[in-house]
């Protein structure tokens, strides 16, 4: 293997996880200046340093955005005393917020996230462009319950076991309905589980205006693994391992300084990649619309075509999560049972349904008008 | 270097799978062996067979040992007492040890554990949809009956963990009935 294709596949590596990293960190300050702009207060807006305010006019808009409060939270995480419980078992509760962390890292190797075309071969931008993409993710992603699970139990308390039971429950129940939601999907776009491919076959206009986005052909399957999405990232309405109202802070209450930060950075790197997901998945990824009604159907070949469709993708995601956002500071949270109802009486039928549903009308279809 | 990395993973696959057993916490053993399986799932992705490995982490390392886990921390077995086997285990492990050695020691005389040479990689094995149109053409009776399989032990476990404490309805129930 030559030494300069590994150097620039982790040098590709390390720039994409700096970025998405720098996402899922301001993701955190934007849940902040959302919540307080839904909640009518000014929001985190006093952080700063002398030579930002001393420059003229955007050093004072930087400042009261609170761009400087991720900086100064993950000072703060990074030079506090780390708390160390007696009680705890330490290997677990050490390895917990690390396992985490991983699984949202790891998932993003398979995310397109745009496409460059050279000499005319359009290719994705992407780490690795595996044929099993979607399973892989789904695969990946299962394992990060192993960090709620095991901070739950390694804490060696009451509440965080509750919270990692609890939490453990939740995502075993609506990994099967997520599960389920994307098999017509799938079916839809001609059996591939590649990424790059689906988001190809989601670039086209319906009737001359409408995209061809998934979520105008699945929008079952779009509410489901919405739904599911929010049960799996523990996000607001179903938060159930840390809802604080019974369970002090469910299953980091022990934890403190580093370690809760990154259990903290874990949850907000889910909800990112789960955006992009759900961009990719059913938004048609990178491609443009209502521009591409007006001709404009291919991005520019070479760098400025690859910047331009990241962009795109990047500015989808954005609104995705500030749709994360707005629904917690929305929605009040389920009771438990409630949550278990909805994931296993509801969600995994309704799945089961519209699957059934699709394959046949799929089947007849194929079978009277399109002999193919 | 496609070798080294198929000699490490290779040891973590054994190593982690001999600490299985060995290990006191079951939560310890229920750890390593997700190590075993996630690596048996890179050994995999050496053969070029993501679609395996990928299922291999979803199914294996995603799901049951999920379950493992909550079993375990359910059961919350702390401090577990090193139980004396009983002596019909002791005697039912000699006579697996010996056949097992029976078994590795005629592979090894008979020269078929040699190594052979290299298979072709059949190709687009790594494809779902070749997969599945296998599965459910030529390979249709052994999945069908892997599925049975799957159906009477689970059956057996409801009926073995479920317990039985039937009233016996009387006679007068039964004429109102």
């Amino acid at each position: 293997m030559d030494w300069t294709y590994i150097f620039f596949t982790v040098l590709k590596a390390v720039i994409m996880v700096t970025i998405f990293m720098s996402i899922a960190g301001y993701t955190v300050v934007a849940e902040r200046k959302v919540a307080s702009w839904i909640q009518e207060r000014p929001g985190p807006n006093r952080t700063t340093l002398p030579i930002i305010l001393a420059i003229p006019v955007i050093g004072r808009i930087v400042t009261r955005l609170g761009l400087i409060q991720l900086p100064a939270d993950g000072g703060k995480f990074l030079f506090k005393e780390d708390p160390f419980p007696g009680h705890v078992n330490k290997v677990y509760f050490i390895l917990a917020p690390i396992v985490a962390l991983i699984p949202a890292l790891t998932t993003m190797t398979v995310l397109p996230f745009g496409e460059i075309t050279r000499d005319g071969v359009t290719v994705p931008l992407v780490l690795a462009n595996l044929d099993v993409g979607m399973l892989f993710i789904l695969a990946f992603s299962s394992l990060g319950v192993y960090g709620i699970i095991l901070a739950g139990w390694a804490s060696n308390s009451k509440y965080p076991f509750l919270g990692g039971i609890r939490a453990s429950a939740q995502v075993i129940s609506y990994e099967l309905a997520m599960g389920m939601s994307l098999l017509p999907v799938f079916m839809w776009a001609g059996g591939t589980l590649n990424l790059f491919d689906l988001v190809e076959a989601q670039s086209g206009l319906l009737f001359g205006c409408l995209p061809k986005w998934m979520i105008f052909f699945q929008p079952v399957s779009a509410l489901l693994f919405l739904t599911a999405l929010f049960a799996e990232t523990n996000r607001l309405p179903f938060d159930m391992p840390e809802s604080e109202t019974d369970l002090v802070a469910g299953f980091n209450t022990e934890y403190g300084a580093f370690k809760f930060g990154l259990f903290f950075v874990g949850e907000y790197a889910h909800v990112t990649m789960g955006s992009a997901l759900f961009v990719v998945l059913f938004l048609g990824g990178w491609s443009l619309w209502p521009l591409n009604i007006f001709g404009l159907v291919d991005y520019p070949a070479g760098i400025l075509g690859a910047v331009l469709s990241a962009l795109v993708f990047m500015l989808k995601t954005f609104c995705l999560i500030f749709f994360f956002l707005w629904i917690r500071w929305t929605l009040p949270r389920f009771r438990y049972d409630q949550i278990m109802n909805l994931g296993w009486k509801r969600l995994l039928p309704i799945a089961i349904a519209n699957f059934v549903v699709y394959a046949i009308a799929m089947a007849v279809y194929i079978r009277f008008f399109n002999q193919a | 270097m496609l070798d080294i990395i198929f000699y490490i993973f290779a040891a973590l696959t054994i190593l982690s799978a001999i600490l299985v057993p060995v290990s006191r916490n079951p939560v310890n053993g229920a750890m390593f062996m997700i190590v075993s399986f996630v690596s048996t799932a890179c050994l995999y992705v050496l053969l070029n067979a993501y679609f395996l490995a990928v299922l291999q982490i979803l199914v294996y390392a995603g799901a049951i040992i999920v379950l493992f886990l909550f079993i375990i921390m359910l059961l919350n077995v702390e401090q577990v007492k090193t139980l004396r086997p009983s002596f019909f285990s002791q005697i039912a492990g000699l006579l697996a040890l010996c056949i097992l050695s029976l078994g590795v020691g005629s592979l090894f005389l008979s020269g078929s554990a040699n190594p052979s040479p290299e298979l072709a990689v059949s190709a687009g094995s790594g494809i779902a949809r070749n997969f599945g149109y296998m599965l459910f053409t030529k390979y249709m009776l052994p999945f069908q009956v892997s599925g049975f399989m799957l159906l009477v032990s689970m059956i057996g476990v409801i009926l073995l963990s479920k317990k039985i404490n039937v009233e016996v309805p009387s006679r007068k129930e039964q004429g109102d009935a």
